[in-house]
């Protein structure tokens, strides 16, 4: 018996994991799937769309593949079949302009030999862009993170939530038209996670950068999306999609409201449901 | 009231010095009180005279020894610096010649030493070539090492930028290596002045361009004791010295960011 009759209040009842029409898609996964060298099955087909100026998370038990779709859409690996669409393209056409990929990792992974600039320099050094052009650029980025007084630092002088902002700073700097981040806060206290959660909102709510999230935190996943895909396990596939339909930009008064709770209570009960093992002739 | 005997640099300069001077002053004092002659042991006193009467051909000496060593040094790390970017760059060449360096390394100076200098006609060049083989696996190893040692997250997203095998080494690999290759030059720039030493002796070279080694030689033969004693005192004078401008150079080059080299304040 599940705990929830399906189609409850908040489930998203659109075609399932689409977002409604109306925005241009930045990324489709058209029925792809990640079969791994060794034979397991890390994602079973998964057909999602996500929109432009959306801030979707990707939640679920581990091993439900939210990685490895995050790296899917990143164009970091190759789906084992079906396809995906980046700006209505190929993969080809990915990193021109107007078609930037960011991506954030769980660790800062910062030069510790270069100051904060520098860091942040590193992408648009990478790309060729001369020192002077880029400067402007980089102090823009380290303003947008608040860490402009830090620019002179050195990483192993910077706070563990210091060093995250600087390596979100790294990822803005190449003026991205997708964000992707991978648990990034993950190893941070609650108090400076909910600090960064705060200054993400308000990033993403200046220039509506599309975004995808992954994490595993229920709060989180609730406070920053404006979309959340609950993921389960074997295989890894989309459960259930929830849309947050909450005033932006989201602050304390969000967090404290009656609303954020019931989204969480929800949303904890779907990862209960999600993280059950799977019943009579579930898995494929 | 005494900021300057609390302070932590004075005691780390002081308390050794005191340790030295209060060692020679028994040394002194014993040795007079039992009259032990000057050609069993020395007194202090004794090589201090010995310095001055031998002063100009002791430093001509010590030249000599000091051309060699920085000579085979900086052959060293050239070598060694260049090697290690070989081997990086492939898996296979690393195979194929890693053997080869331990070989060398393996291979006790002073037996190769003869032939070196039978095969090379010019002594200066025969012993720096000796020292070099000495001072040059350290280089290699650590340099090779540390090449290899980038933190996988930043090799990724280098990778992920697209970007240049040249700007990965530039950027990511020869920073990251710092803090080894240094590690490599303390110990080759020691190694180097052995080398020379251990080659100097195996060529016993008289003449003009005769270094320290000889100068212990023929200190021996004389029964010249103090003026040994003095030969040896540069000696280990130059390997302090080398050791502790590697120190500064390392400090220099790594203080701002590498753990090694910053101090107990953060």
């Amino acid at each position: 018996m599940n705990a929830l009759p399906p189609g409850d209040r908040f489930e998203d009842k659109a075609d399932h994991a689409r977002e409604p029409a109306g925005r241009a898609p930045v990324v489709e996964v058209l029925s792809a799937e990640k079969v791994f060298q060794n034979g397991a099955r890390g994602l079973a087909p998964v057909d999602l769309t996500i929109a432009d100026g959306e801030f979707l998370t990707l939640i679920g038990p581990s091993g439900c593949g939210k990685s490895t779709l995050l790296k899917l859409i990143a164009n970091l690996i190759e789906p084992s079949d079906g396809r995906l669409l980046w700006w209505r393209g190929g993969q080809d056409r990915v990193g021109q302009d107007g078609r930037r990929l960011a991506f954030v990792f769980q660790e800062p992974t910062l030069m510790p030999w270069a100051r904060a600039d520098a860091n942040v320099r590193l992408p648009l050094e990478l790309a060729g862009v001369g020192k002077r052009d880029a400067a402007p650029r980089v102090a823009d980025a380290l303003a947008r993170v608040g860490l402009s007084a830090f620019s002179r630092h050195y990483p192993r002088q910077l706070s563990g939530g210091m060093k995250m902002r600087v390596s979100i700073a790294r990822a803005l700097v190449t003026e991205p038209n997708l964000l992707l981040m991978d648990e990034p806060f993950g190893a941070l206290d609650e108090f400076t996670r909910n600090r960064l959660d705060d200054d993400l909102v308000r990033l993403w709510w200046e220039r509506r950068l599309t975004t995808v999230f992954v994490t595993h935190s229920i709060y989180e996943a609730v406070f920053l999306s404006t979309r959340i895909i609950v993921m389960a396990a074997n295989p890894g596939r989309i459960f259930r999609t929830m849309t947050i339909d909450a005033a932006q930009p989201r602050d304390l008064g969000f967090r404290d409201s009656p609303q954020f709770a019931a989204y969480c209570r929800e949303l904890s009960a779907w990862l209960a449901e999600a993280s059950l093992p799977q019943r009579t002739g579930g898995a494929a | 009231m005494r900021p300057l005997l609390q302070s932590e640099a004075f005691i780390r300069i002081a308390a050794p010095l005191g340790v030295g001077i209060v060692m020679v002053g028994l040394w002194e004092i014993g040795f007079r009180l039992a009259a032990v002659p000057v050609y069993l042991f020395p007194k202090p006193s004794d090589i201090v005279a010995s310095f001055m009467q031998h002063g100009p051909a002791l430093l001509r000496a010590l030249l000599v020894t000091l051309r060699i060593t920085l000579q085979a040094f900086a052959a060293a790390v050239l070598l060694g610096t260049l090697i290690a970017f070989m081997f990086v760059q492939s898996r296979a060449i690393e195979i194929s010649l890693f053997p080869y360096a331990v070989l060398l390394q393996v291979t006790p100076v002073v037996a190769i030493a003869p032939l070196i200098i039978i095969l090379v006609k010019n002594t200066q060049l025969s012993l720096t070539i000796c020292a070099t083989l000495v001072a040059l696996f350290p280089i290699i190893s650590n340099t090779t090492l540390g090449l290899r040692s980038v933190d996988p997250g930043l090799a990724n997203y280098f990778r992920m930028n697209r970007a240049s095998r040249l700007k990965t080494l530039i950027k990511l690999r020869i920073p990251g290596a710092l803090p080894y290759f240094f590690g490599g030059l303390r110990i080759s720039s020691g190694l180097a002045l052995i080398g020379a030493v251990v080659a100097e002796f195996v060529a016993g070279t008289g003449g003009r361009s005769s270094g320290l080694a000889y100068e212990i030689l023929d200190a021996g033969f004389t029964l010249d004791i103090p003026r040994m004693f003095a030969a040896l005192f540069l000696i280990t004078l130059t390997g302090v010295a080398l050791f502790a401008i590697m120190v500064a150079v390392s400090r220099l080059a790594l203080s701002s960011w590498h753990e090694s080299e910053i101090g107990a304040e953060t």
